[in-house]
């Protein structure tokens, strides 16, 4: 099974990457650009086919390394 | 002092690390590799050096943090050895768990390499007592990730604990903006945990220990470690 692990920086964090690539885009000239916060997505396969155990062992592995809970939130998705 | 180094891939000031303390203790640390799960007997001193252990990937020192020989730091500071976790050693206690907080990307996003002055906050602890409460002393960062942030809970428990203990500041002692090089809270620097045997500070104090260095201000620190062994012996 694949899935996916998205991790964001929790509102109220700074995020000095992501106010320099919002930067670098209104330099660009990209237009409608009101903010950029820069996160982190690990594509991660599965083995077995149980949903419900991928999903727990997903959210461990994100409590446990992916995400640093002090300052970030993470989503968990199993995409089949 | 009997200290160990924690040895991570990737770590580069270890051998400083080392060289420092036996030049201020008399003794040669123990090198402990990450993937030992055992400090030596009788261990007085952990120190977690700088570098950049698995090449900063994920987030600085995550990885590191979860390494077996982690299990052992934990448990040795649990018991109230004393830690002196340095530049990545500092993130890598964080990320452990051993101490609050966050080292951020710089306010700048530049990787700093100088000189700073810091004000050291007290000198009634283990890893101070070298020094005078107010002293400013002068030694060298070397870091991207130094931007210390704490939710405000945090920040007013380490406050109003007294468990900041160096802060970024102006050749004489002032806390000014302008002097805080890496964006950090309170222009932190280096903090203690609860009980006060685990610091954790961003710039290198081994790396101003000998007049051929230029300076000798981050002996103290060491030499503060020695004095704190041999009063407890």
């Amino acid at each position: 099974m694949k899935a996916r692990v998205t991790v964001t920086l929790k509102s109220g964090i700074l995020d000095p990457q992501g106010k320099a690539i919002e930067g670098a885009l209104k330099s660009l000239g990209v237009k409608g650009v009101a903010s950029v916060r820069q996160g982190k997505v690990f594509d991660i396969e599965i083995e077995g086919g149980d949903r419900a155990a991928a999903e727990t062992a997903l959210k461990n592995a994100a409590e446990k390394l992916l995400a640093n809970t002090v300052i970030e939130n993470y989503r968990v998705e199993v995409t089949g | 002092m009997k200290s160990a180094v924690i040895v991570f891939p990737g770590i580069n000031r270890e051998r400083d690390m080392a060289r420092a303390i036996k030049l201020i203790s008399g003794r040669e640390p123990a090198m402990v590799w990450h993937a030992d799960t055992a400090l030596p007997a009788g261990t007085d001193l952990v120190v977690i050096p700088g570098g950049f252990s698995y090449g900063d990937y994920l987030r600085c020192g995550a990885i590191a943090a979860r390494a077996p020989i982690m299990d052992a730091v934990r448990a040795f500071a649990a018991n109230r050895g004393l830690v002196l976790a340095v530049c990545n050693g500092f993130q890598i206690a964080c990320e452990a768990g051993l101490l609050p907080g966050v080292l951020m990307r710089n306010a700048q996003l530049r990787f700093i390499c100088h000189d700073v002055h810091l004000r050291v906050e007290r000198s009634d602890t283990a890893f101070t007592r070298g020094y005078n409460a107010g002293q400013v002393i002068r030694i060298p960062v070397a870091h991207g990730e130094g931007n210390y942030i704490a939710d405000g809970e945090t920040i007013a428990r380490l406050e109003g604990e007294g468990r900041v203990i160096f802060r970024y500041s102006s050749p004489d002692g002032i806390i000014d903006p302008n002097w805080n090089h890496n964006g950090a809270m309170n222009a932190i620097a280096g903090i203690i945990n609860e009980r006060g045997n685990v610091l954790g500070l961003m710039p290198h104090p081994e790396n101003h220990v000998e007049a051929a260095m230029g300076r000798t201000d981050g002996r103290g620190l060491f030499a503060g470690l020695v004095d704190h062994f041999k009063l407890a012996a």
